[in-house]
């Protein structure tokens, strides 16, 4: 599959889709891993997995609402003991258990609990405390504007190049569908900056900026989105990088080693879901799609694209549940509301229908698929085609060469080397 | 309170985006800073089917008066359930409910409350209370709703020596009957307390039709204050009698049930929830609230039978039908108890 250039541009137009698609027709183009399925064929894959969803919809029950209120307790339990390792020890390994257990605190509230509730896994627990419409997460990104791009925009189009901007966050380049840019050639070193201010990364990505530029959002819209932004990140700053430092100094503590650690934690904290998340769609066997092929998606074809367009982490429970069940991606992806606890007895159900309709199932330990998705992020820096002419070109020192290069790239024509 | 909430807001500086009382909670189950809680102290069985739970609400609750009612919120199977029962404790004092189980929350709450489980509350509330200045009284009590009317009982006796209290609850059996012991204790020690059991097993229901019944149990029934609480068929019969006495004034109803409208026309229609961003679709008969609900919209609820108004909520457009009285109403902006609404066609919901 090719993506034009021209059909990035259409893209643009933003067409309105239904809540409730279809169970039955086709859409304009399967995916090639797809394409070997008939229609009736994707109608029964997606009666199956809507089946997969009522029979843990009719389980779902007290043990659940009991895991999620353990799972806040020990974050919020860990929270508390590790700024109070942090602010009274004196030694190095005071400064590790607390930092340590924020940092545990934060991977568990940002991810296995904010991540989840902000989906509305848990709503239908009816405790207002525990609500997608009343969570606020520990992370810099206010909760509302994030449920909006990430709930909204990236669960509806994933991995549709030009709506989902999931696809490589605007500043990456992710895929060999995206046509490179003169920008793609910092990708690593832009990936690597990102991993440990991940947070202020999708903070950002958050305000939709570019959708402001583009002029489908509103400046007004935008400023207010700012606004809640700045509310929210003054509030984050204040308790890790002022407040628990400045309390260390009341026992005699430096304020510098207070901040160490809770700049430490946060950025472990980055890192880690950075990697994680990076795993769920960027690893090699992640199919992307384009607006034109999903025009006529059924409920079947939309469980497909999710199960294309998401990659699985093996591990153990334990790990599972530090990843936010988001190792489980694919699972994830088509039970987005469904409580994370329950996505792990889900997986082998779905990877049996994958098996059944020959469809591919993406997985595989976190080093193998971090190391795919780097060397994806590292490859694709550089043009598929004569890669050194054309960066060379267009970072000559020779203003009159650069521009010609970058008009040709532009035009999709080949770069003049002369 | 100053240096409380000074204390709190300096705390919530460390606990930030959560609340210092969601941090509190760790160790105080009660803590909350978003949902009154209380925690269970005793459970007493009064029948087979029903028990007596008393409990201790955290910070938030008012005292009640006798005769009031809250909304109490229980969990069953992860879900939390709300419903509303009176206090059958005296005025003032830490709460208690009567429950007998006759639907899936009551059962729950009847046969599995145990000591230190956590109830979800809303404060007391309600207006079927005690006259302010002495006067005889008589209570018409049938099944449960004996309850609240315990409660001016046990208010009111200890407290007023030149008490007048006659009370006539119906029961379906001595065994079924509530605070059958408690209320020969009371009749014995206070000269103007006159309890008349009635046991519809036996001798059949009160005939609300013809004074017949009334002036045998209760000769001066006209000149008595009346209080009347239990289902509603007998509501709407003693109301009925009363007004036809030229008495309306002197009695007061307490309204527990609501009855429906069984036969519903039309199709309903699909339900846009604006805020919550869900559509759903939804029959005639079922109230929006429980379609919200089923949709995991976060639905302000309440009594559930269009009394307590807690799930007012506006109507932007389209049509509801009020499934007590078949009334259509589509006025935009107009606030709509979702508990006893239904959709008549489409119609678009501000939640």
């Amino acid at each position: 599959m090719t993506l034009t250039t021209e059909a990035t541009e259409t893209t643009v137009a933003t067409k309105k889709r239904t809540g409730v698609l279809p169970t039955t027709g086709a859409p304009l183009e399967r995916p090639s891993a797809a394409a070997h399925l008939s229609d009736e064929q994707v109608q029964q894959l997606g009666a199956e997995l809507d089946a997969i969803r009522d029979e843990i919809i009719a389980k779902r029950g007290a043990s659940d609402a009991a895991y999620i209120r353990r799972t806040i307790k020990v974050a919020r339990g860990l929270d508390v003991g590790g700024r109070i390792a942090l602010v009274f020890s004196k030694t190095k390994l005071g400064w590790a258990a607390g930092t340590g257990a924020i940092a545990l605190s934060k991977v568990l509230e940002n991810m296995e609990i904010g991540h989840n509730v902000l989906h509305g896994q848990w709503d239908w627990m009816r405790d207002p405390d525990i609500h997608s419409t009343t969570w606020e997460w520990d992370f810099v990104a206010p909760a509302r504007g994030w449920q909006h791009t990430h709930n909204d925009i990236h669960h509806t189009w994933t991995n549709v190049l030009g709506k989902d901007r999931d696809v490589g966050y605007n500043i990456l380049r992710v895929s060999e569908d995206q046509p490179w840019q003169p920008r793609d050639v910092w990708n690593p070193v832009v990936n690597a900056f990102l991993a440990p201010f991940f947070e202020w990364g999708i903070a950002s990505y958050d305000l939709e900026w570019d959708m402001v530029t583009a002029g489908l959002k509103s400046k007004e819209d935008f400023k207010s989105d700012l606004t809640a932004l700045k509310k929210k990140a003054i509030r984050q700053v204040a308790k890790d990088y002022v407040a628990t430092p400045a309390a260390g100094i009341l026992v005699g503590n430096s304020f510098k080693r207070g901040l160490a650690g809770t700049v430490t934690a946060n950025m472990i904290r980055n890192v880690w879901a950075h990697a994680v998340i990076f795993c769920g769609h960027f690893p090699d066997g992640v199919d992307v799609f384009t607006e034109e092929m999903i025009d006529g998606e059924t409920r079947g074809d939309w469980y497909i694209r999710q199960m294309l367009g998401s990659a699985n982490l093996s591990g153990s429970k334990l790990f599972h549940i530090l990843t936010g069940n988001l190792s489980h991606q694919i699972e994830h992806h088509c039970f987005p509301d469904l409580p994370s606890n329950r996505y792990i007895e889900v997986a082998p159900k779905l990877r049996a229908v994958c098996r059944k309709y020959d469809l591919p199932y993406t997985t595989g330990p976190l080093p193998k698929q971090l190391f795919q998705t780097w060397k994806k992020i590292c490859q694709l820096a550089l043009p598929d085609e004569n890669k050194w002419e054309t960066v060379k070109a267009v970072y000559s020192p020779n203003k009159a060469k650069r521009r010609r290069a970058k008009a040709a790239l532009k035009a999709g024509q080949p770069i003049p080397t002369a | 309170m100053g240096l409380k909430s000074a204390a709190l807001r300096a705390a919530s500086v460390f606990t930030h985006p959560a609340h210092p009382h969601d941090f509190l909670a760790l160790i105080n189950p009660l803590s909350s800073a978003r949902q009154l809680r209380g925690v269970v102290t005793a459970v007493r069985p009064e029948t087979p089917q029903s028990t007596t739970i008393a409990f201790r609400p955290g910070d938030g609750w008012s005292p009640h008066d006798a005769g009031q009612w809250a909304r109490i919120g229980v969990e069953i199977d992860g879900v939390r359930q709300w419903r509303s029962y009176s206090l059958s404790a005296p005025a003032g004092g830490d709460p208690e409910i009567t429950v007998t189980a006759c639907g899936r929350v009551s059962a729950h709450l009847a046969h599995e409350t145990r000591v230190g489980d956590i109830f979800f509350l809303a404060p007391p509330q309600g207006d079927f209370l005690l006259p302010t200045g002495p006067r005889p009284l008589l209570m018409l009590t049938g099944g449960s709703g004996i309850t609240p009317v315990m409660s001016m009982v046990r208010t009111l006796l200890p407290k007023r020596a030149d008490a007048d209290v006659v009370l006539i609850h119906s029961a379906h059996d001595r065994e079924s009957s509530l605070f059958g012991d408690e209320l020969a204790e009371l009749a014995a020690r206070h000269d103007g307390f006159h309890v008349v059991h009635r046991y519809t097993a036996e001798d059949g229901r009160i005939d609300f039709s013809t004074v017949r019944d009334i002036d045998a149990l209760c000769p001066d029934w006209r000149s008595r204050k009346t209080y009347v609480c239990g289902p509603s068929a007998m509501l709407d019969d003693a109301e009925k009698l009363w007004v036809d006495a030229n008495l309306p004034g002197s009695l007061t109803v307490e309204r527990f049930e609501t009855a429906k409208l069984t036969q519903v026309s039309g199709n309903g229609g699909t339900v846009i929830f604006e805020k919550s961003d869900r559509e759903v679709e939804a029959d005639a008969s079922t109230p929006l609230l429980e379609v919200g609900e089923e949709a995991g919209v976060l639905m302000p609820s309440g009594c559930r039978m269009g009394i307590c108004r807690t799930c007012l909520t506006p109507l932007l457009s389209g049509q509801v039908r009020d499934l007590r009285t078949g009334e259509i109403n589509d006025t935009e902006g107009d606030l709509i108890q979702t508990c006893i609404s239904a959709a008549a066609g489409n119609c678009h919901l501000d939640i």
